[in-house]
């Protein structure tokens, strides 16, 4: 598939413009414009309820706009259901509460895109699922039932999923928000050793260290806009708009 | 994993709990005046009821005499029983062929016995049921092998019952499934279709579909054209019982948390590998109970059969109770059939029990 042409990486991997969204008659997100190149990291922060799931649903269809234009990877996202599943193929998702498949081992959730997706043959997926749960330091629970690990294993679990499907971004909505606090390192060091291999990310997170560690581009939220962005430094020290100083006066 | 280190600290033993007989009694039954007085009224009840059945079953009782025998005795008759095995489980078919039946019903409670194990459930499962049908199918009806053709009409007693009930119920579950996903579809007209079949087929009783079905839907046929009754009454079993695993599989569906959806779909799974492979796995177990409910109610159903003259096993029963020689014993009789039914659908749940407990993967 794509593996065989080479990449046009001087073009956005994400581009949306002017996009809007109404839940009813609740307009939710206001003129959103973002555009992420390959290899960006972005955190995207701001209050509870501003609209950061949302806007990240957006980029892979979990939730539909009304208006603006978003395209992935060179797909423009519409109602034609193949350039949806297109685009999900290549994106990848982690959700707050993991939602791992309960009935499926660890192995069976992590062949599952590859094979029925990708059309992988079994033992192909399965040594692939076994690289990935290495990668995220797991590949000794591989027969294991998701009810059977622990939050933080289950969220490392997840990745791995996403990642089996080779996916050219990775969305993370909160991934350390359900999280014990001894549970939330050994989450975060996976992510930033994704990071460091080159993965382009879009992270929804109060994590500030990982922010200031990783991010290349901070991005701030409120009542469903994009208030400001800028690289973490200045982000952090510079704020320029009062509501991102409130923002970090209330979690820092 | 290291396995944790055990902290040096005491660790004592739990409080020892009242045991014996006598505490098991105080606590369980005379633990509040009430109580107490139940127990003792029910003892009483018991001591009124018991004493006699086991006396008129078993002490009076004659096993294995002829009918004019049993004339002499206070007792149960259980006589009725053996004298007349041959009837009231296989009805009318055919003298000399009994074997074809029964060796189908022992086909059929392997299978099913076999299937039991999840590790079993593969291709090769899939073709032994396959071949397993076919001959099934062939040793019931016959014209093969020199083996004289019974045409359904003669099918009847336990052997019918099974039929119908099997097939009902293997029929019916993946139609109340599909109805199911159809009630819950985005598309307004098989949502509506879904929607009215299932409201009706709820709304009539058993009874009337198997009416219609042999009474009414005959006269659309064009003229000359039959259909075999057997398989109308079954076909009316089926699209009964459909309309309630339907529902029960629609409570099933909406328990899945949203989060298996927006899992799946991420993933980039279309709608007919998500609801396969995600949704209806986890959504199908959930309701294993109430659908066993469903299906156990459908196995006692085929009973109503009779009233469009099919001779299922009660209705043999009541056959062999209308001979002269045998009309007092209907209570044997009913005990004996109502021990059958019983062993049947405690086999059907323990089954289902052993089902879920397969299924089960730690959550
Ligand atoms: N399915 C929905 N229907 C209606 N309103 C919703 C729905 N999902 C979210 N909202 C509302 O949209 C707003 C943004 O939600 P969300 O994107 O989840 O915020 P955040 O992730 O930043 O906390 C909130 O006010 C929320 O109540
Ligand atoms: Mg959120």
């Amino acid at each position: 598939m794509t593996d065989t042409q080479p990449k046009d990486t001087t073009e956005s991997i994400i581009k949306i413009t002017g996009m809007h969204k109404w839940y009813g008659d609740f307009h939710v997100l206001s003129d959103i414009n973002l555009e992420v190149q390959h290899g960006e990291r972005i955190v995207i922060c701001g209050p509870s309820g501003s609209g950061k799931s949302t806007m990240i649903r957006c980029i892979n269809r979990l939730e539909e706009h009304q208006q603006g234009q978003i395209i992935v990877n060179g797909t423009e996202l519409t109602n034609d259901i193949k350039n949806i599943e297109k685009v999900r193929a290549e994106v990848g998702m982690v959700f707050q509460h993991f939602n791992l498949f309960p009935h499926l081992s660890i192995i069976e959730n992590l062949t599952l895109g590859p094979i029925w997706v990708r059309k992988t043959p079994k033992k192909e997926a399965e040594e692939l699922a076994m690289e990935y749960l290495e990668k995220v330091h797991i590949a000794e629970q591989a027969k294991k039932y998701p009810g059977q690990l622990s939050g933080g294993q289950q969220q490392r679990v997840a990745i791995a999923r996403s990642l089996c499907m080779k996916p050219e971004v990775m969305l993370f909505d909160e991934p350390t928000s359900a999280l014990d606090p001894e549970m939330i390192k050994e989450v975060l060091d996976v992510m930033i050793e994704l990071a460091e291999e080159g993965m382009t990310m879009l992270v929804v997170t109060h994590e500030m260290g990982f922010a200031e560690k990783v991010a290349d581009r901070v991005m701030f939220m409120d009542y469903g806009e994009i208030v400001e962005q800028n690289t973490p430094k200045e982000f952090f020290d510079n704020p320029q708009h009062d509501r991102t100083k409130l923002f970090l006066s209330q979690i820092l | 994993m290291n396995t944790p280190q055990q902290p040096s600290r005491a660790y004592l033993a739990a409080p020892i709990r009242k045991i014996g007989a006598l505490a098991w009694f105080k606590d369980n039954l005379f633990n509040t005046w009430y109580n107490s007085l139940l127990t003792v009224l029910t003892l009483v009840g018991l001591w009124f009821i018991v004493p006699p059945f086991l006396k008129w079953a078993f002490i009076d009782s004659l096993w294995y005499s002829s009918a004019e025998a049993c004339r002499d005795i206070e007792g149960a008759c259980w006589s009725i029983v053996p004298n007349n095995i041959k009837f009231i489980i296989l009805g009318f078919f055919p003298e000399g062929q009994e074997w074809r039946p029964i060796l189908a019903m022992i086909m059929l409670l392997s299978l099913v016995f076999y299937s039991k194990e999840r590790t079993r459930w593969n291709k090769r499962l899939g073709w032994f049921w396959a071949i397993g049908l076919i001959i099934m199918g062939s040793l019931m009806y016959g014209g093969l092998f020199g083996m004289p053709v019974v045409e359904t009409a003669q099918w009847s007693g336990l052997p019918l019952t099974m039929m119908l009930s099997f097939f009902g119920m293997v029929a019916a579950y993946p139609l109340g499934v599909l109805l199911a996903l159809g009630r819950r579809s985005k598309m307004p007209a098989i949502k509506t279709l879904c929607v009215v079949y299932i409201e009706m087929i709820r709304g009539v009783p058993l009874i009337s579909l198997l009416f219609m079905s042999s009474i009414l839907f005959p006269l659309f046929l064009p003229d000359g054209m039959t259909i075999d009754k057997v398989l109308r009454a079954q076909v009316a079993i089926i699209l009964f019982t459909a309309a309630y695993i339907a529902e029960v599989v629609r409570g099933g569906l909406q328990a899945m948390p949203r989060g298996q959806y927006e899992a799946a779909d991420s993933l980039g799974l279309n709608y007919r590998q998500t609801m396969r492979l995600i949704i209806l796995p986890q959504a199908l177990k959930i309701v294993i109970p109430p659908t066993v409910g469903i299906l156990l109610s459908a196995f006692k159903d085929t009973s109503l059969v009779v009233i469009i003259a099919l001779y299922d096993v009660l209705k043999t029963t009541k056959v062999t109770l209308s001979n002269p020689k045998w009309t007092g014993y209907s209570t044997e009789a009913y005990i004996f059939l109502a021990v059958l039914y019983f062993i049947c659908c405690y086999a059907m749940s323990s089954y289902s029990r052993r089902l879920e407990k397969e299924l089960h993967t730690g959550h």
